[in-house]
């Protein structure tokens, strides 16, 4: 192997790749061949880095520099001055939002500095498409210690007591899983690792299989040796075709080297790992719909008892595990279960990866330790709210988690805090608004989305949501009632307590989070006929302050539907019956003259 | 047997290990609404995707409530069935439920008969909150030969799906589209006609709606009965008589043959006749067709086409049309007693009144709704004359009679005319599974070995085990017989005959659990499979009543051979009483 005395590793992660960082990668690769210097630096693609919000990113080691939002001509710049001149170049750093200064490395960056990086170890730091560099950073250590020194036994020993609980959503511990799957009997058992992640805006399982693979193959073959298991499957999307492009070589590496397949190590444990393709449908993170998912079946899920544990793929007792459960578990083997227990609260032990998304200044992955604050993480990490606006609320849990608040912003984050408070972990979309998202609006597109992702087996999943997102369209059009909002309310009720599967068992929540902590909101729609927010369009009202205007027809000439009328240098009126509430008015005005209530 | 102590609305009860709260509650005589959930005991046949939410509990312990139909009892378990939580929950869901459901009971087919109506009511249902702003899911209407589906009426309670895919391995429908628009189709959503269909119609008899039901043929049957220039000929099948009576509120396997034969006088049929007849004249067709092969095949021929297979099941003939096209020489040519009565009704028959077959319109009572299909069929017609005009079921037919108020219950008993209405108690019998085989044994026998039968009850090939088999001693020679019915049942025998396992001579099929008795087309039976025991008892009854047993003693068979056919698998024999069959899998059109 070849050693270089610098690495330039170039953003893959999803953002940065749709922000042409690829582009980037090809003229840094040019721009060292030309000055003859290609065997001397290599240019690396990683994973992702989490910073999405200033990608494409470019990490420049040993010198740990970070410059952000590169365009593929700075890399004539990076190679003339870093590279060969050893100036770091100023412009490409990051600025610190308060300082104002040029942060070289990612150490002293707010978005960084609280974040302790377990699952997402090696994304940003190696070549996920060469298992040496896997290897190099301790990989496949963990199985072989697994097979050569631990019992079965041993391992899901340390796994129960790392205290590692699913990441998928429900946080079930992970090690009682295995327990119950290594006892069942049978002649053939699964491992099944649960790469269907479906919440809008979330990508944090894609980001493991794209910037990690290696670390899934490894702790499914763990997994595979504890509860006796031979065989893997690895559901993913067909819409992520880079983690599928990924995880087919990094599978290919690894039966090459003899890491998966026949006689691991010498040793009699065999374990092959095969892939397995899902449509998209949400409800096929749902493990019992998966497992009819990939047996050719309708994605839809049955009723538990019996687990998969018991009867999962083709009837087999068959272990699901979500891939950022599974990114921590070749960790706690080589690192002992106490350094992981010793991370995190007392019932959630370790780090949660989230998608921080909405109204917040640094959108990006993040990982954090469990309990950390969600101020900590809206305010530190994410930067703040956008544009200096007020925070208002955050969604936890993606679309079927719940809107916290304010008072909420000092809670440390476990499992069983968020389910507390309203919400709950989910598989770690964390969603920020502002002053100016109405929250009716908010729980209106949360069930938008249930409402399209039911599978229509269960009644009051399949009717229940849809009535749900009627009324609360009928809500935010002005035409609720009180007496709706009891009824909003018993829906909800209802549809958590008798739908079959976890979909439609919290689909409600983003409703009855709302209706908890912002029922002033609601009523002012139902009684007042006002969004507070002033977001819902039926119920604004466009309306000029006559001694404001100066009759500059600005206003009349932008209105689509012609509902304004003046006199050139008079005063102008909108006509209420015409107007369309478009805000063409209020966006043409220099003057403040037009008013929204 | 390993029992477990539960608590069910404070009462104690001890139950075996594994049984759902349903049965346990049942058990006690509590019984909690359902609506998805179905099952017909004896026929192990049981739908319950525990899709309804209408059987939920209150399981203490449990944070949700939980579906009683799949949810099995924990030693211990407390259990409330009818908590504030409980019927709250019940009602808020049913209201959901008919919230997307058309309100046009008043003109439903299904009105009066329908599941969901009784559960409206029985749950007090008066108003549905929110009715105004609900959009509905609606879909196109599709028609068939024989099936109407109206998936606007579709609850998802998954039994048709159940029906065709588990029971009757056919695989037409399934479900398509997700969430609100989910219902039950053909993939693709393609008409009905254009799937695997077999039209054997148990997903219409399981349909707790009116999303599906049979085409409705009594229109066309009293048009034909006010034209004063037809002749209108009416046939009944087998089954039809043990099941009538339970749609004028008669118990089930109440015999009613003088009363249907009276009604249908009544309503105006000029002459009342019997598929029984037709029974009788297949077993002589079948049955020599059969010792033809036989004896082919004990001198060697490996092309004696043995086992035989029956074929007067409609729904089974367009099922190995669709599955085993490779084997279409292997049933018998015999046509079944619906078109052989047609045929020979509108040759024979018309020929002796002395009238053009165009002037007779031939009817069928049938328990099936592949019948209509069969009818319709091309090559059972003559220059565009079918065969058999309409096809109409049990349903419809009580439907008829009670439009033209008819008191069914008081009516008389009358016979059935002559000579197409003679029969035998070996034709009764072809409306239970394994009657036709039975009906075949007694007349084979007597020709095969030229022996007087000393016992007539052959009771080793009937009861409602799916497959069954036996062997038949024929004076030294053992004759091995397999039975099936249910298509997945059919389907077992089937594979087994294609991959030269099968050591069977004869084989029956018959399309619906039960046989014709639980047809598509019979009274329905929701769900309770005591009904079908019933009706089955009661086609035994009747073949213990009847002087003559065995088809070949059926004097006017008898002299129809003798007037005008010869004798069995004669030349005219074959060209009216027996048929052909096509390669159909290619007509099966997956995406148009």
């Amino acid at each position: 192997m070849s050693k270089f005395r610098m690495h330039l590793l170039v953003c893959g992660g999803t953002g940065c790749r749709a922000a042409e960082s690829s582009l980037i990668l090809e003229s840094l690769k040019r721009e060292l061949e030309e000055k003859g210097l290609g065997n001397e630096v290599q240019v690396i693609m990683t994973g992702c880095f989490g910073f999405c919000e200033k990608g494409p990113v470019v990490k420049v080691m040993p010198d740990n520099t970070f410059y952000v939002q590169v365009k593929p001509e700075d890399a004539a710049v990076i190679v003339a001055e870093h590279v060969i001149k050893g100036r770091p170049v100023q412009r490409l750093l990051y600025v610190d939002p308060k300082s104002k200064e040029h942060v070289p490395d990612s150490k002293h960056m707010g978005f960084y500095r609280k974040q302790i990086r377990i699952a997402l170890r090696n994304c940003g730091f190696i070549n996920p498409e060469n298992i040496d560099e896997y290897i190099a950073r301790e990989g496949y250590a963990a199985l072989g210690k697994c097979i050569s020194e631990l019992t079965p036994a041993d391992v899901i020993d340390s796994i129960k007591k790392s205290g590692l609980r699913g990441r998928g959503g429900a946080g079930f511990p992970t090690g009682l899983k295995w327990e119950i799957a290594s006892k069942n009997k049978a002649d053939q058992k699964y491992v099944v690792c649960n790469a269907d992640e479906g919440d809008p805006g979330a990508f944090m399982d894609r980001s493991v299989l794209e910037g990690d693979p290696h670390s899934i193959l490894e702790a499914m073959a763990i997994c595979g040796y504890a509860i006796g298991a031979s065989k893997g499957l690895i559901y993913i999307r067909a819409e992520y075709p880079l983690a599928i492009q990924r995880l087919k070589i990094a599978l290919g590496q690894a039966r090459e080297y003899g890491l998966l397949g026949k006689n691991i190590f010498g040793s009699d444990f065999s374990f092959d790992i095969e892939l397995r393709y899902g449509a998209g449908a949400f409800v096929c993170g749902e493990e019992t719909a998966l497992i009819h998912s990939m047996e050719g079946m309708r994605g839809e899920p049955t009723n538990k008892p019996p687990f998969p544990a018991e009867s999962g793929f083709l009837g087999k007792p068959s272990n699901v595990n979500n891939v950022e459960t599974f990114a921590s578990v070749p960790v706690i083997i080589s690192k002992g279960w106490e350094w992981f227990s010793s991370i995190g609260t007392e019932k959630s032990k370790g780090t949660k990866v989230f998608a921080l998304a909405g109204k917040i200044n640094n959108v990006g992955l993040i990982e954090v330790p469990m309990g950390t604050t969600l101020r900590e993480i809206i305010f530190e990490i994410g930067g703040g709210i956008k544009n200096g606006k007020k925070f208002k609320a955050v969604q936890t849990g993606g679309p079927s988690g719940g809107c916290l608040t304010e008072k909420h912003l000092d809670t440390p984050i476990d499992f069983d805090n968020l389910v507390a408070a309203g919400s709950m972990m989910g598989s770690g979309g964390m969603i920020v608004m502002d002053e100016d998202d109405c929250m009716v609006s908010i729980a209106k597109f949360f069930l938008e989305f249930t409402v399209e992702e039911s599978c229509g087996k269960c009644a009051p999943c399949r009717i229940g949501n849809k009535r749900l997102h009627e009324l609360l369209t009928h809500i935010t059009k002005g035409n609720g009632t009180m007496a709706d909002l009891d009824r909003l309310k018993n829906m909800c009720n209802v549809i958590k307590d008798t739908s079959l599967c976890g979909l439609g068992q919290t689909s409600p929540n983003p409703v009855l989070s709302t209706l908890n902590n912002f029922m002033d909101e609601y009523v002012a729609h139902v009684t007042e006929k006002r969004c507070p927010a002033g977001s819902c369009r039926e119920l604004m009202k466009y309306s000029i302050i006559v001694d404001k205007c100066v009759g500059c027809t600005a206003c009349a000439r932008g209105c689509p539907v012609n509902a304004i009328s003046g006199e050139r240098k008079g005063p102008h009126f909108i006509d209420q019956e015409k107007c369309i509430k478009c805000g063409a008015c209020f966006e043409k005005c220099k003057f403040g003259a037009v008013l929204i209530n | 047997m390993e029992t477990i102590k539960i608590t069910i609305d404070n009462k104690q009860v001890e139950v075996e290990k594994g049984t759902t709260i349903l049965d346990a509650a049942r058990k006690m005589g509590i019984e909690i609404p359902t609506l998805c959930h179905m099952r017909l005991d004896d026929l192990n046949i049981e739908n319950k995707p525990g899709g309804c939410r209408i059987c939920v509990v209150e399981v203490q312990g449990r944070k949700n409530l939980s579906p009683a139909c799949i949810t099995k009892c924990d030693n211990g378990s407390v259990i409330r069935t009818h908590t504030p939580r409980v019927m709250n929950a019940r009602r808020t869901v049913m209201e959901f439920i008919l919230s997307d459901h058309p309100k046009d009971c008043l003109i439903c087919p299904k009105s009066g008969t329908c599941d969901l109506q009784n559960m409206a009511h029985r749950l007090g249902i008066r108003e549905i909150p929110g009715q105004e702003i609900a959009e509905m899911s609606t879909y196109r209407k599709d028609t068939s030969p024989s099936i109407i589906r109206e998936l606007d009426k579709c609850i998802m309670c998954r039994r048709c799906e159940m029906m065709c895919n588990d029971v009757q391995t056919v695989g037409a429908i399934g479900a398509f589209n997700r969430g609100f628009m989910a219902a039950v189709g053909p993939a693709y959503e393609q008409n009905l006609e254009y799937s695997p269909c077999t039209y054997c119609g148990q997903c219409v008899a399981v349909c707790p709606t009116g999303a599906l039901t049979e085409v409705d043929h009594t229109r066309d049957v009293l048009r034909a009965i006010v034209d004063p220039a037809k002749t209108v000929v009416v046939q009944t099948a087998p089954a039809v008589r043990a099941a009538l009576g339970e749609e004028f509120g008669m118990k089930p396997g109440t015999l009613v043959t003088g009363k249907l034969v009276t009604a249908l006088r009544e309503l105006g049929f000029d002459y009342v006749f019997d598929t029984d007849f037709a029974a009788d004249l297949t077993i002589m067709e079948e049955g020599t067709e059969f010792l033809t092969r036989l004896k082919k095949f004990l001198n060697g021929d490996k092309n004696a086409n043995i086992p035989i297979l029956t074929s007067c099941c409609p729904g089974w003939v367009n099922f190995f049309e669709h599955n085993y096209p490779d084997l279409k020489d292997v049933p018998s040519t015999a046509k079944s007693p619906q078109q052989m009565f047609g045929a020979i009704a509108k040759s024979y028959f018309a020929d002796k009144i002395n009238i053009n077959r165009k002037d007779m319109v031939v009817v069928s009572i049938m328990p099936c709704l592949a019948k209509k299909y069969e009818s319709q069929r091309p090559e059972f017609s003559v220059d565009g004359n079918p065969d058999v005009d309409f096809s109409i079921s049990t349903r419809e037919l009580a439907n008829f009679i009670r439009q033209a108020n008819i008191d069914f219950v008081n009516l008389p008993e009358s016979d059935f005319d002559r000579p197409l209405g003679e029969s035998t108690g070996a034709a009764v019998i072809f409306g239970n599974t394994g009657g036709v085989i039975e009906a075949a044994v007694r007349t084979a026998y007597e020709l095969y070995t030229g022996k007087k039968l000393n016992r007539l009850d052959f009771t080793e090939l009937r009861g409602m085990e799916g497959v069954r088999q036996a062997t038949i001693d024929f004076d030294g020679f053992p004759l091995n017989i397999g039975i099936a019915h249910g298509l997945g049942n059919a389907r077992k025998l089937l594979d087994e005959v294609k991959a030269g396992r099968s050591n069977f001579h004869a084989i029956e099929v018959m399309a619906c659990p039960g046989g014709c008795i639980g047809g598509g087309g019979q009274p329905l039976h929701h769900g309770d499979s005591s009904i079908l025991k019933a009706r089955a008892m009661a086609i035994y009854e009747e073949d213990r009543n009847k002087p003559i047993r065995v088809s070949h003693e059926n004097p006017y068979i008898l002299q129809l051979y003798k007037e005008y056919l010869g004798e069995p698998n004669s030349e005219k024999a074959h060209h009216l009483l027996h048929t052909h069959y096509f390669d159909r899998k290619a007509k099966i059109v997956v995406k148009q």
